[in-house]
């Protein structure tokens, strides 16, 4: 009967284990073996197609998209866009798009991009070179934002919003802000004599610690990925750069709560008046001066991000606009993507959603700086700004920064150590 | 169980007691059963076998790769077992084509740790679920008053979705979360291996026990309770009612609970993935799985092939070995006992 019984469990067993394991490989199945390279003849078609299309975005938190779409279909009653709404998350909205992609979905005509998706999509050819009759002005964009849409110099995606990130300090300790790196971790003492932290950024391992690590190291100059894509991190610049974290870190002028620190916990606790510095996106200003909780409403002031001897280079949020290569209403894609990033829906965004726009204009509107006093600050930030590494391979190299980085934050590793092994992980990842 | 198994059993015993005909009933019986399972046969082709062999295809191809001249990706063409070669030895890609041992910061280097914290999990988490869970059922199956509001409290963890139930731990866990005001600690809960690894395990013990709890509970209560009273009227000691009662007839249930937590812990996902995004040393096979599907989907489907093949070894183990032994025994003494 034992042996019965065994047999009875046996099938059930490997289905269980079949099923169990196949929900942890779903989302792979069905991709791969198509060829990426493509894409050739689906870019020369359709260029000049007019009609119904679709805008595809995460969700619109801000509201600032259906206006828009209102406003665009009033005009082009026979190019009407619909709007197709994505998830609140930045990897499904990307897992979504590949799916899409990879599908050849022709329903896809727009696609807003993450800043880091561009080279990506790009290399998979599928999305439509901005170049000959698809070709859209850049002019009066900052520089820093087209080059997150600029793969193998060619224009992919036409930036829609920016973001970058600032030096937020509490006033009511220190005057004037620190200009430089020294300069700040110089002032860390008054910290101390008040018994609160002295500076935090997002160092938890997540895609934060690649904004801050890449922030750190392109302030002194340092690079991580070259012109021709190969790493170019194990560099003195590098070193010097990765090198003032982990010893401000080790030197407890970082909190070691800060290893966990996402934005909202290094908000929180600049709120709480519990830290001097903090490094965080524009999203901060307005939470910190209204929200009930926040104890810093008068005495918090922002500074650009302290560099080597001036304004640090920010790394660049935000998103662009693309076109796919399957569409088959280009022509009117072309138009949408100019209507979407023109000077009146930039202002539309940044005066209704608190998003940055491109257009450098803009930060020095005088009724727009009343409303989001920030601007200046953030248009020095962009203006320095360096986008994170432009590869197609950025979710391989976004790992191998943020793993080794990591380790140098904790001590586990040297910074030499964490270099090196950083340039090695990230020549294996882009050598595919 | 036991009613489960009667059609098996006679059909184990028909040949001692031979029928007149017993032989073709038995075959027209077994044809009309083959049709009566051929959907069931197909549908399961289709959501598993079919699924399982395309993964096993693609796990056989290379990742794309980047053309140089162009900067696009190419198609990268057969790779046998290179995939398989890639994860289990470690071996990178490096420049120029050269193969290297996989640098940290690659997910290539993870594969053995992932392995080794998948299976730390699964024996840590499995091993305090069922010591508690067994003690929660015992509890249960008790009859005082309030009983049903303590069954339905227990269950309460079990019931919250895994998303949420890893937020709240993560927020228990934040630095100046309620674990470290609670015990007066400054403890960095999601900033190093050991904490890291603890909270995740506090975690997943106390949304899983409860489901432990329960199966134990069912084949608790599938003991007459007739064996317990002949147990005392003989003069055995709780103890010994536990130990030669109890826990030989429970064993089947507890057997099939455990088999059961094992496989779920082993594909562990959202829990480390929200709690620590898998840094500090909780890189779960699954979430090794998911990181490299951003990456590359051949190499994905190699890792989620071997993933697969390392449960499934570990499930046949447990029935073939373990199962095998908890069923004969618990059924030899339940016979033996009730007749």
């Amino acid at each position: 009967m034992g042996h019965k019984m065994s047999r009875m469990y046996l099938p059930l067993a490997a289905v269980a284990a079949a099923a169990l394991a196949l929900s942890a490989c779903g989302g792979g199945a069905g991709g791969g073996g198509e060829s990426g390279g493509g894409g050739g003849g689906d870019a020369a078609a359709n260029l000049d197609g007019r009609g119904p299309i679709t805008y595809v975005q995460g969700k619109d938190n801000s509201g600032v998209v259906r206006p828009l779409i209102e406003k665009w279909n009033a005009a082009h009653p026979d190019e009407k866009v619909t709007f197709k709404e994505q998830s609140d998350n930045a990897d499904q909205q990307h897992d979504d798009l590949v799916k899409n992609f990879q599908a050849k979905n022709a329903d896809y005509d727009v696609a807003s991009v993450d800043v880091i998706w561009t080279a990506e999509f790009a290399a998979r050819g599928w999305l439509q070179p901005l170049t000959d009759t698809m070709k859209v002005s850049t002019d009066g964009m900052l520089p820093a934002t087209v080059k997150t849409g600029t793969y193998n110099e060619v224009l992919y995606t036409l930036p829609q919003t920016s973001d970058g990130g600032i030096l937020y300090y509490r006033k009511d300790l220190v005057p004037t802000p620190p200009k430089t790196w020294d300069e700040m971790m110089g002032m860390c003492s008054i910290a101390k004599d008040k018994g609160i932290d002295c500076y935090a950024g997002q160092l938890a391992q997540y895609e934060g610690l690649t904004v801050n690590v890449a922030e750190a190291i392109n302030s002194q100059g340092g690079e991580i990925i070259g012109k021709d894509g190969k790493p170019t991190v194990n560099s003195p610049e590098a070193k010097a750069g990765l090198g003032n974290l982990v010893k401000a870190y080790k030197d407890g002028n970082i909190p070691k709560q800060a290893l966990t620190y996402q934005e909202e916990q290094g908000r929180q606790s600049f709120e709480d008046g519990k830290l001097l510095f903090l490094r965080n996106w524009p999203y901060v200003y307005n939470l910190a001066k209204t929200d009930g909780s926040s104890t810093v409403k008068d005495t918090f002031g922002i500074a650009p991000l302290p560099g080597k001897d001036g304004p640090g280079a920010s790394s660049l949020g935000g998103h662009n606009l693309g076109v796919s290569v399957y569409s088959k209403n280009k022509a009117t894609a072309k138009d949408f993507v100019e209507f979407m990033t023109s000077k009146e829906s930039e202002k539309f965004y940044a005066t209704q959603g608190s998003l940055a726009p491109v257009l450098g204009a803009l930060y020095d509107d005088a009724e727009l700086v009343k409303q989001l006093p920030y601007l200046p600050v953030l248009k020095t930030s962009i203006e320095n700004a360096v986008p994170r590494p432009v590869t197609p391979f950025y979710p391989a190299v976004t790992q191998a920064i943020q793993q080794n980085s990591f380790a140098a934050l904790q001590g586990s590793k040297t910074v030499d150590q964490a270099l090196t092994d950083m340039e090695s992980a990230i020549s294996t990842a882009v050598s595919k | 169980m036991s009613t489960h198994l009667d059609p098996a059993v006679k059909g184990g015993k028909a040949p001692d007691n031979k029928e007149v005909g017993a032989d073709r009933k038995e075959k027209t019986q077994g044809r009309l059963a083959a049709l009566l399972i051929t959907p069931t046969i197909v549908v399961l082709a289709i959501v598993i076998a079919y699924p399982v062999i395309d993964a096993i295809i693609m796990s056989l191809q290379q990742d794309e790769g980047l053309d140089p001249a162009t900067g696009t990706f190419v198609a990268g063409g057969f790779a046998g077992f290179a995939n398989y070669i890639h994860w289990l030895f470690q071996q990178c890609t490096g420049p120029g084509g050269v193969e290297v041992s996989c640098p940290p910061g690659t997910l290539g280097a993870q594969f053995w740790s992932a392995t080794g914290v998948t299976f730390f999990f699964t024996v840590v988490t499995v091993f305090f679920e069922t010591i508690l869970g067994f003690w929660m059922a015992v509890i249960m199956a008790r009859a005082f008053r309030g009983r049903s509001v303590l069954r339905a409290a227990v269950l309460v963890p079990w019931a919250i979705p895994t998303a949420v139930t890893a937020k709240l731990w993560f927020f228990i866990f934040a630095f100046d979360g309620i674990a470290n005001t609670l015990f007066n600690t400054s403890i960095l809960w999601t900033g190093s291996e050991g904490p890291a690894r603890a909270a995740i395990i506090i975690a997943d013990i106390w949304k899983t026990t409860p489901f432990m709890a329960l199966l134990i509970l069912a084949g608790l209560q599938m003991i007459p309770s007739d064996i317990y009273e002949a147990a005392k009227v003989d003069g055995a000691s709780t103890w010994q009612r536990f130990r030669m009662i109890t826990l030989p007839l429970v064993k089947p249930a507890l057997m099939v609970a455990i088999l059961f937590r094992v496989l779920d812990a082993m594909r562990m996902y959202d829990l480390p993935a929200i709690m620590t995004g898998g840094a500090n040393g909780t890189t779960t096979l699954s979430i090794l799985v998911v990181n490299q599907i951003r990456i590359g989907f051949n190499s994905a489907a190699a890792l989620s092939t071997i993933t697969f093949l390392i449960i499934f070894i570990v499930a046949f183990i447990f029935v073939r070995f373990l199962g095998a032994n908890a069923v004969e025994s618990a059924s030899g003494g339940a016979k033996g006992k009730l007749k």
